[in-house]
């Protein structure tokens, strides 16, 4: 008797941000800022064999407007930090950073005078994949890592 | 009804295409002056991607340095491996056996075979024939297969050093290579069903990006981009090397310097390309993979294990500050990688490091090309012809 | 041994220029004075047997470490369609004077990497359309392509906008 015998299994009981979260981790869409080789095995987890689609992140942003993720693929010099970082700006909230290579994590095989040796130097990053460049296992491991941090994010505590 | 001539006050609109941009070839910024839709002027910037691998190769030696020269055009890795190995060769004054040069000619074509179908996958996106991409990038994920078999990597292979090869072929590696052989004919013609008379794919690429061919060899431009302009040059054929002369191809030549020439230039290569493969992989000869002299690569390692000079030799040349030494000179050498003519300019001051190396870039001198071409071109028109000259940013910038 | 006829024909009508000549592994420069380099090159341009008409590439050395008549030294390598042979040019530049005349008149081709040699070793060429920084960005200071360039710079990397 009561409520539950009317309503009977159509009524999910569940949290906003539980909700929200699932929503969000499961449709991801990278805004990917390729620079050298790591874009192109950026692209290759993207084509059929190590299909990133079954992730829900296939549908790629070009502009930083509509994206939620920034994977910054390859080497950045001091030409393009500006870039990386104004576009890092327009992202809207919420948004994450995966810093992917050697070379964006900290420089890489390349300390020289015009490599910025690590953005997370300046711009607040999530995950680091390892790897020169790394293998696209490798990329959608750290995918599966953002999905977890999406997780368990809450729509009160961002600013 | 008398009608008034407006005076439209027009302006011209300056655009900026990149460096952040959906079109997949990198950090590339062209400054685009527009009346409309039509491009007055366009300029490229480029140094997005320096890095400074020239003031890099001051300070590490020559075998460190073949690892540098996997980043430069990242879609084609090999071929900048047996570049700088052949340019060091040649300093050197020696030569490597008979085995270490088909095994090279077969990885180069194998790369160059991933380069077009990448560069052609590319542009077929850019335009709209996204099916192209993904077929072309199966083929290559076969090819990536091979080439972890062989050196270890998909993508920074490292696989040549001074004096020979990382290590020999696996067993069994020259059959997946004509096993490879054999289903990629299929793809590329049914790329062709798709795309040769397909009326968009004519609308958007035939008499865009015209370049003449005595303006091509002003210009400096190599590899496709000049055959496509009825310029029959290519450096295996003029100058060979690393037994290029012993085996039987054509060069395909284009007519009208175009942007569906270049696709079409491209295609033939691949084919070409295979053709090579298959006569290195039908008489590859025995023997070894490096040359006999300890001082310049590490002798066998039963010698390195049971003998005092041969743990010696090992070390001479792999301790850090350590290196084999060559003589005092200058050299230039040049190899047809899938963009044109890259050169190493190499000087050496007799000291374990090399004193200057200069890279020259195929990327570099053609894309000079670009806003002869784009004047009165619409927008669109741009990336078509972005995407047909093939600039790497890797290689473009260094 | 013979030499090659450009060499002879260099020495003939450009005696003042003409410091020496080197071969070495099949290579062959000649080493000249920046004064008449334009002259040269419409010579080996334009005359009839040699028809250098494929400018391959432009750069340039810093002999600093090295002892060498002048510091820098600009190398042009040339190729001949025709001819099948290619030849290297080496104009030496003094360090006090770094001043050379720009090829870009014959050879459009040699726009960009006269600018690359302007940005990375601060050589000037007179006479070209629009000479003005192409790798580094536009308000680098300094020449790093120097021998007196440190490898890991001067701070550049490092001052940029931190974002939280």
């Amino acid at each position: 008797m009561g409520i539950e015998s009317l309503l009977k299994s159509n009524i999910l009981v569940t949290t906003v941000d539980a909700v929200v979260n699932w929503g969000r981790k499961y449709s991801l869409w990278p805004m990917p800022m390729g620079t050298a080789c790591c874009a192109i095995e950026f692209m290759s987890t993207l084509a059929s064999r190590y299909d990133m689609g079954r992730f829900g992140a296939e549908r790629l942003s070009f502009s930083p407007r509509q994206a939620d993720l920034m994977v910054v693929a390859g080497r950045v010099s001091i030409k393009m930090m500006p870039v990386v970082i104004r576009i890092w700006e327009e992202i809207p909230e919420p948004k994450w950073c995966i810093a992917m290579g050697a070379c964006a994590s900290s420089g890489g095989v390349f300390d020289t005078y015009t490599l910025v040796q690590g953005i997370d130097q300046f711009i607040p990053v999530d995950v680091y994949i390892a790897g020169c460049p790394p293998r696209p296992e490798g990329v959608l491991d750290a995918l599966v890592k953002i999905q977890k941090l999406v997780e368990q994010d809450s729509i009160k505590k961002r600013k | 009804m008398e009608e008034k001539d407006l005076d439209l006050q027009t302006e011209i609109l300056v655009l900026n295409f990149g460096p952040q941009h959906p079109s997949t070839h990198g950090t590339l910024r062209i400054v685009m002056e527009l009346s409309g839709e039509v491009a007055v002027k366009a300029t490229p910037v480029i140094g997005y991607l320096h890095t400074g691998f020239e003031k890099l190769s001051e300070h590490l030696d020559y075998n460190q340095f073949i690892c540098v020269t996997d980043r430069m055009n990242y879609l084609s890795p090999l071929n900048n491996n047996i570049g700088f190995a052949i340019a060091v060769e040649k300093l050197l004054g020696i030569e490597v056996p008979k085995r270490a040069q088909y095994i090279r000619v077969i990885m180069a074509e194998l790369s160059r075979i991933s380069d077009h179908l990448l560069s052609i996958g590319a542009q077929a996106l850019d335009l709209g024939a996204f099916t192209v991409f993904l077929y072309f990038y199966e083929e290559r994920e076969k090819l990536y297969d091979l080439f972890e078999w062989a050196t270890g990597s998909r993508l920074t292979t490292t696989y040549t050093r001074i004096g020979g090869l990382m290590r020999d072929l696996p067993e069994g590696f020259e059959d997946a290579v004509k096993k490879f052989c054999k289903g990629l004919p299929k793809v590329i013609k049914e790329v062709e069903i798709l795309l040769n008379r397909n009326k968009i794919w004519l609308g958007r690429t035939r008499d865009i990006g015209v370049v003449s061919g005595e303006d091509a060899v002003n210009y400096g431009l190599t590899g496709p981009c000049l055959r496509a302009a009825n310029v029959e040059w290519d450096i295996r054929k003029m100058e060979p090397y690393s037994s290029y002369d012993e085996f039987e191809f054509d060069i395909p030549v284009g007519e009208n310097g175009d942007v569906y020439d270049r696709y079409l230039v491209r295609m033939e290569e691949m084919r070409q390309s295979m053709r090579i493969i298959e006569q290195a992989v039908e008489n590859l000869p025995e023997g070894p993979v490096d040359i006999d002299n300890p001082k310049v690569r590490i002798p066998k390692k039963d010698d390195v294990y049971n003998t005092m000079e041969g743990m010696i030799h090992h070390f001479e040349i792999f301790m850090k500050n350590r290196g084999f030494i060559p003589p005092v000179g200058e050299v230039y050498s040049s190899t047809e990688v899938p963009n044109g003519e890259l050169g190493f300019f190499i000087v050496s001051d007799g000291g374990r490091c090399p004193y200057r190396v200069r890279i020259r870039p195929p990327s570099l001198v053609n894309y000079q090309v670009f806003p002869m071409m784009m004047e009165g071109r619409m927008l669109s028109d741009a990336v078509a012809i972005l995407e047909s000259l093939n600039i790497i940013a890797g290689e473009l910038d260094r | 041994m013979n030499k090659r006829p450009e060499i002879e024909e260099i020495k003939a009508r450009f005696p003042e220029s003409y410091i020496r000549d080197e071969e070495f592994r099949g290579d062959i420069s000649i080493v000249v004075r920046k004064d008449r380099i334009f002259d040269i090159f419409k010579f080996l341009k334009e005359d009839e047997n040699f028809l250098y008409n494929f400018l391959v590439d432009v750069t340039c050395v810093d002999y600093l470490k090295l002892n060498e008549i002048e510091r820098f030294a600009v190398v042009y390598h040339l190729y001949s369609h025709k001819n099948n042979s290619r030849i290297r040019i080496k104009a030496l530049v003094p360090e006090k004077d770094t001043v050379i005349s720009s090829v870009c008149s014959l050879w459009k081709g040699a726009n960009w990497m006269e600018r690359e040699v302007f940005d990375l070793f601060g050589i000037e060429f007179t006479g070209h359309p629009d000479l003005r920084r192409i790798l580094t960005p536009d308000d680098f200071t300094g020449h790093p392509l120097r021998k007196d360039y440190p490898l890991k710079g001067r701070g550049e990397r490092e001052n940029f906008k931190v974002v939280k």
